[in-house]
């Protein structure tokens, strides 16, 4: 949308950093502050810098509405699967101890892919409703 | 047994992503139809099991409570678990046909997944013994039913819709906000918990404040007398399969949740000396005499229903207020009682929608002649509605009657009588117009003139009348909602609300 | 009394924002100002509990060597759901009130009103 020379290559400088630092909040998370909601949000607010310089269109076609809509299911059923792995595994659901042959282990391992579902699933949604909010705007 | 009772929020957690992923209207159907009867298997074996007065619990996660979140299952929440499984199932076998026709082919695969949602949500707000876990079930459930009501074909649906979202927000904050102040004055969250050591903080200003701001919440989304303005625009805007399931188990779970909080996490003792019980019984009284006079005045099926609905949770309200056996027993199997004959009446009213795309009364004159079969479920349990002798209706106003005469309140038991003669001046009201009024006014099939007619409607039909039946076969063998009520009334009033 | 005022800061001002968040949603008729007032309501409530869970000279709940005493992180990890949950009701609410406006033409309370009204009597 802008046509700023400054703003397009700044942002495309941006993304790629806005995009790794969202990752190390995601899987730092385990030892530092962070998880899988502030990373969800970091990770699609580098799509949202990008979707508003350079315009919705543009970056759907990076990341189409089709395969967020998918994103942001996948997330919800990967929390659900490990609790349900868990019960396979003879704890109760979401006990994440029953998941490795050591508690700490698995605690470890539930710990990390609950919050990476929690992360998909916030990037998708947030930049869903960007999308959906954006889009009833019509474009200048 | 005990892993089956967290199956009952597992398999809508893992079903409602999954039908939201695979975009096929039949696929989504059968998932949701599933999922339903998994839960209502699962909810009756529960049942059975706990009847007996034996309470589950299930640690989630393994953290042992009042650390971690647990799900205690007594004989009341399974109870409620069995009402929310078998009205949506039976609400999906009926709905398929009005969803079909209600919403737009790109949509119903979200349509059923939000339904998912909702029955997640409620489920949970059944199961879980976690205050906390309990209003993130609530918006759960309330988030995905704001969606579904705004999915009505008419614009007010929207309305309606934002309405509702407006007041059910505000009512799980203020309860949100109830369940801060009692954790600032106990430092828990486990209803068990709570109870137990209840008497270490009962002294603090505090308590009351959490009690009342928790009421007043619950009060908005159970939509107690003067606080259900969102209820009937909701009912009356929503696509019928949506309508179906809300009035028939949404407010009641609400009112579980009340009751739950009342008799167990708060002492009898702690506020039955206060002004609560009396503000209680009027809410309730004002609410069934209002809410029966305004559906009286309706010209919309489905408004009138819709405040009959306020009028039937002023009896539960009644009930709570009552504060003996004989009235919490009446308000519990009321719950039971009330979702049946709801379900068969909006499934009526839900056909009359289809067939004709209209409930105005005035465009109905004379329907019974062309539609006898759906009439005829409307005048069947329109006489448990009002609570004749041998229907399911009758049992539970038995039962709060006696409790009003236990007390000598003269008042309310004369208040449900007035109610109840309201009722049967509304009922009479559908009744008249379907048969008697002369179908020489305006013929029924120039209603539908220039639209399609769905001519006939089998499976929904079949379904309409299972709930008829099963208001009838309530009212003679009342033992499974009865057993149930007893046992968790003894539960609660037998010994102050430790489990 | 000035302590005590004082001391109950946090919840006077707890207060004030929840007041006007209800006000604003009660006597606003424009839709996305009720909106906007919920969500203040929301916020207040959500700056009550992070505030009781305050400890004093406590530090952030993380285990380090230094530190003896730290702030309860139960309040938080609860308002971290209910932000979530507040953002989902906005992002509904928001998505309600565009398509009502493309319905009626208006985000004016009264004004939806009389055009439903005007729709019954048809």
């Amino acid at each position: 949308m802008s046509d700023s020379l400054i703003l397009r290559v700044i942002t495309k400088w941006l993304v790629p950093v806005i995009l790794l630092f969202a990752l190390y909040v995601q899987f730092h998370g385990d030892y530092s502050p962070g998880g899988g909601f502030q990373a969800g949000v970091i990770f699609s607010s580098a799509f949202l810098l990008y979707a508003l310089v350079y315009g919705v269109e543009a970056t759907s076609r990076v990341l189409p509405e089709a395969v967020l809509r998918i994103g942001a299911s996948a997330g919800v059923l990967l929390f659900a699967g490990v609790g349900v792995v868990s019960l396979f595994k003879g704890g109760t659901f979401l006990d994440y101890s029953a998941l490795s042959d050591t508690p700490l282990a698995g605690q470890h391992i539930g710990i990390i892919v609950i919050e990476l579902g929690v992360g998909i699933t916030v990037a998708c949604v947030m930049l869903l409703l960007f999308y959906t909010f954006a889009r009833t705007i019509p474009p200048q | 047994m005990e892993l089956l009772t967290v199956l009952l929020v597992v398999i809508p957690l893992i079903c409602a992503p999954i039908t939201a992923m695979i975009a096929d209207r039949r696929v989504a159907w059968a998932l949701t139809l599933m999922m339903c009867l998994a839960l209502a298997v699962i909810s009756a074996m529960v049942l059975n099991d706990v009847t007996t007065g034996k309470v589950i619990h299930y640690e989630l996660g393994g953290w042992k409570p009042p650390w971690g979140i647990e799900y205690v299952i007594d004989s009341l929440n399974a109870l409620i678990a069995v009402i929310v499984a078998f009205i949506a199932l039976i609400t999906v076998i009926y709905g398929r046909k009005s969803a079909e026709q209600e919403i737009h082919d790109s949509q119903i695969h979200l349509f059923y997944a939000a339904f998912q949602l909702v029955i997640l949500g409620l489920m949970g707000m059944a199961l879980t013994g976690d205050i906390f876990n309990l209003f993130v079930f609530l918006e759960i459930s309330s988030l995905a039913s704001y969606a579904l009501i705004a999915m009505g074909h008419k614009r007010q649906a929207l309305v309606a819709s934002f309405n509702y979202l407006i007041a059910g927000t505000l009512g799980a904050t203020f309860f949100l906000l109830g369940i801060g102040f009692l954790y600032a004055a106990s430092g828990t969250l486990n209803m068990a918990d709570l109870a137990a050591r209840f008497d270490d903080f009962a002294s603090m200003k505090l308590v009351i404040t959490a009690l009342l701001f928790i009421l007043i919440g619950l009060a908005l989304k159970a939509a107690a007398f003067p606080l259900h303005s969102w209820l009937p625009e909701a009912y009356t805007q929503a696509p019928t399969m949506v309508t179906v399931l809300l009035a028939s188990t949404s407010t009641k779970v609400a009112v579980y949740v009340l009751i739950r909080m009342l008799y167990q996490v708060f002492p009898q003792a702690y506020w039955e000396e206060m002004l609560l019980p009396g503000f209680l019984m009027l809410s309730g009284c004002l609410g069934m005499l209002y809410g029966s006079y305004k559906a009286l005045c309706q010209v919309s099926i489905k408004r009138l229903l819709a405040y009959s609905s306020v009028a039937q949770l002023g009896y539960m309200i009644v009930g709570i207020g009552l504060n003996n056996e004989a009235g919490l027993t009446a308000a519990i199997v009321h719950m039971f009682n009330h979702a049946v004959t709801k379900a068969a009446l909006f499934m009526a009213a839900g056909m009359v929608l289809m067939r004709l795309h209209t409930t105005s009364l005035d465009k109905l004159r004379g329907a019974g002649k062309t539609m006898p079969w759906t009439t005829g479920a409307f005048a069947l349990a329109g006489l448990s509605l009002i609570g004749v002798p041998g229907t399911a209706g009758f049992i539970s106003k038995w039962y709060l009657v006696q409790g009003a005469l236990a007390q000598g309140n003269y008042l309310v038991a004369g208040s449900i009588l007035g109610a109840s003669i309201l009722a049967i001046m509304y009922v009479w009201k559908i009744i008249e117009t379907l048969y008697f009024d002369g179908s020489d006014k305006l013929h029924v099939h120039k209603v539908g003139s220039g639209k399609q007619i769905v001519a006939d409607l089998p499976v929904a039909t079949a379904c309409c009348y299972l709930m008829v039946f099963a208001c009838f076969y309530f009212g003679l063998y009342t033992s499974i909602p009865l057993e149930a009520a007893q046992t968790a009334v003894q539960a609660m009033m037998g010994n102050g609300g430790a489990q | 009394m000035t302590t005590y005022l004082l001391g109950h800061l946090n919840y006077w001002l707890i207060i004030g924002v929840m007041m006007i968040g209800m006000f604003t949603m009660m006597s606003s008729p424009n839709l996305m100002k009720k909106l906007a007032g919920l969500s203040m309501f929301q916020t207040a409530v959500i700056l009550f509990y992070v505030s009781i869970g305050k400890v004093e000279d406590g530090t952030a709940p993380i285990i380090t060597e230094t530190a003896t005493r730290y702030a309860n992180p139960l309040p938080q990890v609860l308002m971290l759901t209910a932000i979530v949950v507040g953002v989902a009701t906005m992002a509904l609410g928001f998505a309600l009130i565009i398509r009502i406006r493309r319905a009626y033409n208006s985000m004016e309370e009264d004004d939806i009103h009389l055009q439903i009204q005007r729709e019954e009597l048809d």
